[in-house]
Formats: C-alpha cells, sequence, structure tokens
C-alpha cells in the first residue's frame, strides 16, 4: 500500500495507525538482519506515535497529511532521544536532545518514525560501505550495495518496511541509492527543506529529501517537510509549494534538454533508458533538444574540494569534550587526536585531510578557491541552459547496483558513481530519480530530470510520465 | 615612564567588546553575566550536531552604532569560519568576519587631541570559559578543565586600531575613550572586570625616524591599569634586548598581573593556521540605507562632544576640573551640570559634587535634577556648607525628597541664619585681642574666626557665611 493510500485510510478511520505500525515492524525483523537497514529500531516510539494518530482520529480531528504512515529517518538526522550515529563510532551512544526541523514536521502530519537507518559515515560514500556499523545490502539483490550515501533509507523502502523514508542528498546521495533501488528519490532545491537538524557533511550542498515507492507520494511528503524554517539562515523565505495538485499537469509543450554529458560514460543500457525516456516525453508532447553542457564535466573535481574542505569543518567538533566517542589521553590535544583517530573511518579520514589541504594557507587560491570560481561557472553553464530549455532528462548513475567491493579499493571510481547527480548540488537546484527501465539482471535504472530551483512541480509532472509508461509497461 | 632617548614606541590595540544584547547571537539564549555555568545554552550555543546559527538583529545594529561612533564605513560584509580545536569553542570554529567586515576604515580623537585610525570593528562570538584546575592555572600542566559555555555565542565586536599609539599613556587614554564610546552607544556595559571588555595589545619600539620594528601581541588585558604597565614593561624589554645586540622575535606573549612582566606564550612560526572560509550556514549581511538610518537616529551624542560642552560651561578647566568633568561624562550625569548652569547656579560646585558625591554611588534615581540644583544653589547662597551641602545630597541619593527640608530636618538652616550670628558675637568676645587686630585691618586674621567656628559648629557653619557676619561686625 502506498503512503497516500494509507493516509487516506487511515483519516477516514478506516485503517490504524497502530496496525499499520506493527506490520511495519514485522517487514523491518523479517529482513534487517540480513539486510542491515535499522541502525536503530524505534519500536516504543513509534508505537506511541501511531497510538496518538489512533487517537486523534477517534476524536474527530485530522491527524494530518501523513497519518499513521511508517516512515524511516536516516541517521544523520536528529530525533529528540533516539540515538543518531551518523554510521560512526564518534557520536555511538549519543542522543540528540532535540529533534530536526523535518521531524517536527512529520510528526506533526502524523507520520510514523520506525527507527534510523544506515549511511555510508557522515554520508561520505556512494555505496552505504563505509559505515562503522557494517554495509547495507540492496533488497533486490543482496549481493550488491544499496547506492549511498542513503543506502538504509533507500532499501527500507525498497524492501517495503516502510513505504516512505528520508535520506540527505550533498552529491548524489538520494538520487543514485533511489536509482539503484528501483524507487523514487528527490533532491530538492537548497533551501526548500530546512536543514535544521540534519547533521552536516557539506553545508552548501546538504539537502534533505523524500525516498518513495511512486512519484505521488515523494511529492506528498516533500510538501509535508517543505517551507521557510527560521531556525535555518538559508532557508527559502516562502512556505511549501503546492506539488501533489501539480502531479497531472503532464510535459505538453515543456522544452526538455537531453543533455550529452549526463549520459556520457554511463553503461550502454542506461543510456537506451535516457533515450527511451526522452521518447515518451516527446510522445506526451514535449519538445526534445540535444544539448551539450561542457562545463558539467568540471563538477567531480570542484566537488571533491568544497565537500570535504566544509566537512573538515563541520567535523572538527567530535573532538571527545561534549558528547559521543572519548578516548583518554595525558592532555587535552592528545585526547583530541586519540578519539578523532579511534572515532573516525579511513574514508571520512580521507576527506578531512583533503579538504584541511584545500583550505591551507598557500593552498587555498589553487585549490579551494578555484573549485568557488567552477562552482560559478556550473551555476552560469545550467543558467544559459535553462534559458533554452524548461528541464533536463540524464541519466541517474552510470550503472546498475554493483557488488560489495567492487569499488572500494579505488576511491575514484566510487566517486564518478555521482558524476550525473554532483552539479544540481553544486548550483543548488533540483533534480529527481525515477525508475525507468531494468539492466543487468534484471536490476532497475533510474532517470534523472533536472530542473532550476524550485522547479518541483514540474519534475514531479514529469516524473509522472514516465512513471505510467514503465508501470503499463 | 620614557624610553632611553631616541626611541619611540609604536602601540596599537584590539579590543573585544560584549554586545549588550538580550540573546546571544546565534540563539535564544540569554545573555547574562554571571549565571550558574552550563545553564545558559541550547544545541546551537553548544555546536550541537546539526544545530544551526541565526543572526541576531539587534547585534547587528549595536556594531553598527559603534561603526558609526567610530566614523567607520558600513558596508556589506560575510561571516568567515575561523578554524581552531580549543576546548571551550564547541563547534572547533569561531564564526568571525574577515575580509569584509561590517566597519570598515574610521577614527577615534583622543583627549590629546591625537587621532587613531580605526581599521575595522568586526563582529564574531564569543567562546566559553575554562577553568583550569592545578599547574599554573593555564590548560598544560593542568589537572583537570572545567568549562562553562554560558557566554559561548555571546555577540562581540572586535575593535582593531591602526599602529597610531606612541605611548603608554596615550594607550590607555583611546582604550578610555573607546569604553566611555562604547558605553555612550549603549552596545557596551564595558566593565573590563567582567570581561566584557578585553584588550590585546600589538607593541613594537623603533629609533625615532626608523620604519616600524617587528611586533610582539600581548593578550587579555583585563584593566586600564593592566595596558599601561604591559605595554611600558613590553616596550623597555623590547629596547633592551634591542641594545644589546638581540632581534626581536614576533611572537604573542601572556602579562603577568602580579610580576608586572611578559613572557613568551607562542612564537610566530607555531601561529595557527585557521583556514578561513565563508561560512556556508549564514547568508551575507547587507543592512539597508534606512536600518543604518534608524540606527543612526537612535544614537545620542558621543562623549567628546558632551565633554566640550560641560569644559565649555566652565570656561577656564584646571587639570583637577578636567579629571572631574571625565568622571561627569564616562557616568553619562552631565544633565546635573547643565541644568546648574541654565538655573544661573555654580557649575564647579555642581561638577564636584557629581564627580563625587554621585559618582560614590550605584543609583542616582531617587535625585531629581531640581533638588541638586537647589542644593548646589543652597551651597553657594552659604545656607550649607560644603559638608552639609554633601550630607543633604546624601540623604536625597538615598530617599529623595526635598533638600529644603531635609535640611531644615537636619537643623542645618537654624544654624545658618540664626546661631551662627551668636556663635560669632561669643567667639568676638572670648578673643578681644585677636578681634581688635582684625578691625585694625589685618584681614588674615579672619581665617582664624573661621576656623574657631568651624571646629565650634563641627564643620557646619559655612566658610563664607562667617566672613560675612565678621565684616558686618567690624
Amino acid at each position: 500500500m502506498n503512503a497516500t493510500t494509507i493516509a487516506e485510510g487511515v483519516r477516514r478511520g478506516e485503517l490504524s495507525a497502530r496496525t499499520l505500525a506493527e506490520e511495519s515492524l514485522r517487514s523491518i525483523r523479517a529482513r534487517n538482519d540480513e539486510l542491515n537497514v535499522f541502525l536503530h529500531v524505534d519500536e516504543s516510539g513509534a508505537m506511541a506515535a501511531a497510538e496518538r494518530v489512533d487517537d486523534t482520529v477517534s476524536r474527530g480531528l485530522d491527524p494530518g497529511r501523513l497519518a499513521g504512515v511508517p516512515i524511516a529517518l536516516k541517521d544523520n538526522l536528529c530525533q529528540v532521544g533516539v540515538p543518531t550515529t551518523c554510521s560512526s563510532k564518534i557520536l555511538e551512544g549519543w542522543r540528540p536532545p532535540y529533534s530536526a526541523t523535518v521531524v517536527d514536521r512529520l510528526l506533526e502530519a502524523g507520520a510514523v518514525p520506525m527507527g534510523k537507518t544506515n549511511l555510508d559515515e557522515f554520508a561520505m560514500g556512494s555505496s552505504t560501505e563505509t559505515s562503522a556499523f557494517g554495509p547495507t545490502r540492496n533488497p533486490l539483490d543482496p549481493t550488491r550495495v544499496p547506492g549511498g550515501s542513503s543506502g538504509g533509507s533507500a532499501a527500507a523502502v525498497a524492501a517495503a518496511m516502510t513505504p516512505l523514508a528520508l535520506g540527505s542528498d550533498t552529491g548524489g546521495s538520494i538520487r543514485q541509492p533511489a536509482a539503484l533501488c528501483g524507487i523514487v528519490g528527490v533532491k530538492p532545491t537548497y533551501g526548500l527543506v530546512s536543514r535544521y537538524g540534519l547533521i552536516a557533511f557539506a553545508s552548501s550542498l546538504d539537502q534533505i529529501g523524500p525516498f518513495a515507492t511512486n512519484v505521488a507520494d515523494a511529492a506528498l511528503l516533500l510538501e509535508v517537510i517543505a517551507g521557510h524554517d527560521p531556525m535555518d539562515s538559508t532557508s527559502l523565505p516562502e512556505p511549501a509549494p503546492d506539488l501533489v495538485a501539480h502531479l497531472d499537469d503532464g510535459v505538453a509543450g515543456r522544452r526538455v534538454g537531453l543533455v550529452r554529458e549526463l549520459i556520457d560514460g554511463a553503461d550502454d543500457e542506461i543510456v537506451e533508458s535516457v533515450q527511451r525516456a526522452a521518447d515518451v516525453l516527446r510522445a506526451a508532447g514535449a519538445t526534445i533538444v540535444e544539448l551539450s553542457i561542457p562545463e558539467l564535466h568540471l563538477g567531480l573535481s570542484a566537488y571533491y574540494l568544497i565537500a570535504p574542505a566544509e566537512a573538515s569543518s563541520n567535523l572538527a567538533r567530535y573532538d571527545g569534550v561534549r558528547y559521543g566517542l572519548r578516548v583518554d589521553a595525558d592532555d587535552v590535544t592528545a585526547m583530541n587526536e586519540v578519539t578523532r583517530t579511534a572515532g573516525f573511518g579511513a574514508e571520512v579520514k580521507r576527506r578531512i585531510m583533503l579538504g584541511t589541504y584545500a583550505l591551507s594557507a598557500g593552498y587555498y587560491d589553487a585549490y579551494y578557491g578555484q573549485a568557488l570560481k567552477v562552482r560559478t561557472q556550473m551555476i552560469d553553464a545550467f543558467r544559459r541552459a535553462y534559458r533554452q530549455v524548461d528541464l533536463l532528462v540524464g541519466a541517474t548513475t552510470p550503472s546498475v547496483a554493483f557488488t560489495f567491493g567492487s569499488k572500494t579499493n579505488d576511491p575514484m571510481a566510487m566517486y564518478l558513481s555521482d558524476v550525473f547527480t554532483i552539479p544540481t548540488n553544486l548550483a543548488g537546484e533540483a533534480a529527481l530519480s525515477v525508475p525507468f527501465g531494468r539492466g543487468e539482471a534484471n536490476l532497475p535504472i533510474g532517470v534523472q530530470l533536472l530542473g532550476p530551483g524550485r522547479s518541483e512541480a514540474q519534475l514531479f509532472a514529469a516524473a509522472r510520465v514516465l512513471e505510467a509508461v514503465e508501470r503499463g509497461s | 615612564m620614557t624610553l632611553p632617548n631616541g626611541w619611540e614606541m609604536v602601540v596599537g590595540l584590539e579590543v573585544h567588546t560584549e554586545l549588550r544584547t538580550a540573546t546571544k547571537m546565534f540563539c535564544g539564549c540569554a545573555n547574562v553575566f554571571g549565571a550558574e555555568p552550563n545553564t545558559r545554552v541550547c544545541p546551537v550555543c553548544l555546536g550541537l550536531p546539526g544545530s544551526l546559527p541565526v543572526l541576531n538583529e539587534r547585534a547587528v545594529s549595536m556594531a553598527m552604532a559603534i561603526g558609526l561612533a567610530l566614523h567607520c564605513t558600513i558596508a556589506p560584509s560575510t561571516f568567515h569560519r575561523k578554524n581552531y580545536f580549543y576546548p571551550d569553542m564547541p563547534k572547533d570554529f569561531q564564526i568571525s568576519q574577515y575580509d569584509l567586515p561590517i566597519n570598515a576604515r574610521g577614527y577615534l580623537d583622543l583627549t590629546d587631541s591625537t587621532r587613531v585610525t580605526i581599521e575595522r570593528a568586526h563582529l564574531e562570538e564569543d567562546t566559553g570559559k575554562s577553568t583550569h584546575l592545578g599547574g599554573t592555572g593555564r590548560i598544560h600542566g593542568a589537572d583537570r578543565s572545567l568549562v562553562d559555555y554560558n557566554r559561548s555565542g555571546v555577540p562581540l565586536v572586535e575593535i582593531v586600531s591602526g599602529p597610531d599609539i606612541r605611548s603608554s599613556l596615550q594607550a590607555r587614554l583611546y582604550a578610555g575613550e573607546l569604553r566611555a564610546v562604547l558605553i555612550a552607544t549603549g552596545a557596551s556595559d564595558g566593565r573590563m572586570e567582567e570581561g566584557s571588555m578585553r584588550i590585546d595589545a600589538n607593541v613594537s619600539v623603533r629609533r625615532s625616524g626608523d620604519p616600524f620594528g617587528t611586533r610582539c601581541e600581548i593578550k587579555n588585558l583585563n584593566s586600564l591599569r593592566s595596558l599601561q604597565r604591559a605595554i611600558e614593561f613590553e616596550a623597555e624589554r623590547q629596547v633592551a634586548l634591542i641594545e644589546d645586540g638581540g632581534v626581536v622575535r614576533q611572537e604573542t606573549r601572556h602579562w603577568d598581573e602580579n610580576a608586572g612582566t611578559t613572557s613568551t606564550m607562542r612564537v610566530k612560526e607555531e601561529a595557527e593556521d585557521y583556514r578561513y572560509f565563508r561560512e556556508p550556514d549564514l547568508v551575507d549581511l547587507a543592512p539597508s540605507a534606512a536600518w543604518q538610518e534608524r540606527v543612526a537616529e537612535a544614537m545620542g551624542p558621543m562623549p567628546a562632544q558632551r565633554r566640550a560642552a560641560v569644559l565649555e560651561l566652565l570656561g577656564d578647566a584646571s587639570g583637577a576640573q578636567r579629571d572631574a568633568v571625565d568622571v561627569v561624562i564616562d557616568l553619562g550625569l552631565e544633565r546635573f551640570v547643565h541644568a546648574t548652569a541654565a538655573a544661573g547656579g555654580d557649575v564647579p560646585v555642581a561638577i564636584a559634587r557629581v564627580a563625587n558625591e554621585l559618582a560614590a554611588t550605584d543609583d542616582v534615581s531617587r535625585l531629581s535634577v531640581e533638588a541638586f540644583v537647589a542644593t548646589v544653589a543652597m551651597e553657594a547662597r552659604g545656607q550649607l556648607s560644603a559638608t552639609q551641602a554633601k550630607t543633604v545630597l546624601a540623604e536625597l541619593l538615598s530617599t529623595g525628597g526635598d533638600p529644603a527640608a531635609i535640611a531644615a530636618a537636619k537643623g542645618f538652616e537654624q544654624l545658618s541664619a540664626d546661631s551662627l550670628g551668636g556663635t560669632v558675637a561669643g567667639l568676638i568676645e572670648a578673643n578681644p585681642d585677636e578681634w581688635t587686630r582684625y578691625r585694625d585691618g589685618d584681614d588674615k586674621l579672619a581665617q582664624f574666626f573661621v576656623g574657631l567656628v568651624m571646629r565650634e559648629t563641627r564643620g557646619q557653619a559655612n566658610g563664607k557665611a562667617v566672613i560675612a557676619e565678621l565684616q558686618a561686625r567690624r
């Protein structure tokens, strides 16, 4: 059952939130040992939330637009009293004394958070293999990765443990796992969703977004969590946009750019899916324009300077003084050092060193400064493209889900799995991945739709066109 | 203090002042001094994972008021992160301003007519406060360290002067004048003893006419006296070092208040690379012209103008009177002086009473301007002696009321009106020889009789009234 149907049923009193939560707990228990999706299942919190929803319904009040819908939270989102680790030993055992704005909004809308899902440590990775608590397995083929960094949240939805999940996307961490797990994943416009309570990886790139089995559910979830938040200075000033109301707007009259750089280097089966998606959009009334945006090739290198630079500063606070892991030593400097050495994994250390170097005196201009200039070029390049077309279409990933260990020894190969998704984060714009077609071993392929800032309604409408064909075939 | 002949010191000061906002710079926690440790904290000022800063509008207004008072240009600005590890800094970076400060390039005129350049006055957040137990009281070698995060995130403005100061006394004048300006803007309480104003001094020496020498920075000077002493010691140390054939190393030095000496904290090579970069969690700051105008309109006159207005009432002021005027201005009590002048009263007496009797109390709210003017007038007319006037003021300050009624209740008026004549007559009778000599023109003997009257009345008589009484009987 999808989230929209569940919420309608609960609001009408035909479904019990408590029963739905119990069913969700059963499906989590059935496969969590095998797949390692949830790091923490908040059984008592979920049951309490579900009972509040049923109680609200029984008193004749409106329990909200996500009434009784079980949802999984990536474990870099703070929920008061619930262990939050970022899949890192350095935060093991920490329970936040406050909740993220998105968590508050979910609870106000009647959603039922089931627990916290696995991720690459501090969201640094594309396979969930850098988690300190073991990798998550792809529910569609447990010998393969679910993608990352939001691999746990994508797997929770793909394994039908919860109909919805929240992830965060810094360079593709929602769209890539959504593609690899055969579900819908959305990276909203920077500032559309409050980051308050999202544990930062790279602040200027991070954005919270939805996972769902279908486009309508993703739009509904985004409407609930979006809109201005005074706790986040980078939050856009306006309230949440109308998305559900525009789901059936279609693409007639829209101009869609098929971007060469967003399929270059992808496997043939992926390129074929993207071209077929363009055909479907054309058949639905869109004009397809073949485009080249050469600057997109620069995205990966700029990203791997900007994101680690911000991370090196954001992760400084894990010093053993106030919370999380502390390894004792003779003085405070030594304590900082041994704590961080013991608490962080190899990929996190690599990026902290990279970022520290990029910001250092004498290197700033050549690295971080240069990356900022590239970022500006990227923003300008997208802006020029969006003068010609309304939306862009391309691949989400270069390949379908890969097997464990196939990229862990080669960071560059791993980084390349985000080559198509990173430019959107650098530009602060919107994009989503929608399942379209199948590839090797019948694994799902994700097609990426990209648009300028605040174009979510158009993106969802276009995704619905692809989804209808995908479901019909 | 003077340096050996031919030597000159060059000093620039960095002054940190806490802003008197109700809440902290990036969160809603109360900005108060002296609360129970770690009770004015939240996820934001504790830098908990996932928390985000939101800029306090009042802090920006106050920073602009400081900039306007220092004749700075208010410019569009940005926030940066200054990255370094320290346990009392919860995020292990400080949010500060770097290449684009809110206030750029202004000046402050000192009472000795020197104009000191203000390079910048920028916004930043304060850190928590560490207490190191055991060892020397500093972090290294301590048995334990306690951290209070109540101060973490309190808004600060850092005011950086140019290297325009040439003596320790001038440094003190600068810091004192700046403190008066900060208090006048309402942005700071200027309380150095509570750490709400802290000073770092950059000191170098040179032979007159030479280019600037290598500077040392003395950290955390917490009183005007420490500032002056530390600069003197440091300049003398540098001169002695160079005259002995040594070279000054660029370094940060610690001032030891008890020993009266500075010592090395860290040399330049050990200086941190702060890896400044734009704070991605905050947006750019570009206060509108209308906002700047609102701040400017809300500001009263600055201490220099107010001081000049009082000095003008005095005409020729002595050194002691100038000091008294400084006190009056620092305390913001010149309304009493101006009211006295407007009533045609005795301005020097009014200044002396404000700088002494009013300055001695924290609270002047019960004393009305009218009552003050009336008291000064009674003193001038000889209805009250100086001692009696001080007694009446003390009563007015503690309970308020009418000075004539207080004087009557204490019997002061009766003394001056009726019994003074009787006292004088009695003393003339008891000292016939002195009285004869006085009548014969020996004016010095007036003071002899005044002294006797004062002893008799335990100082409650008015000297001028006594002389008037003597002359009437001459």
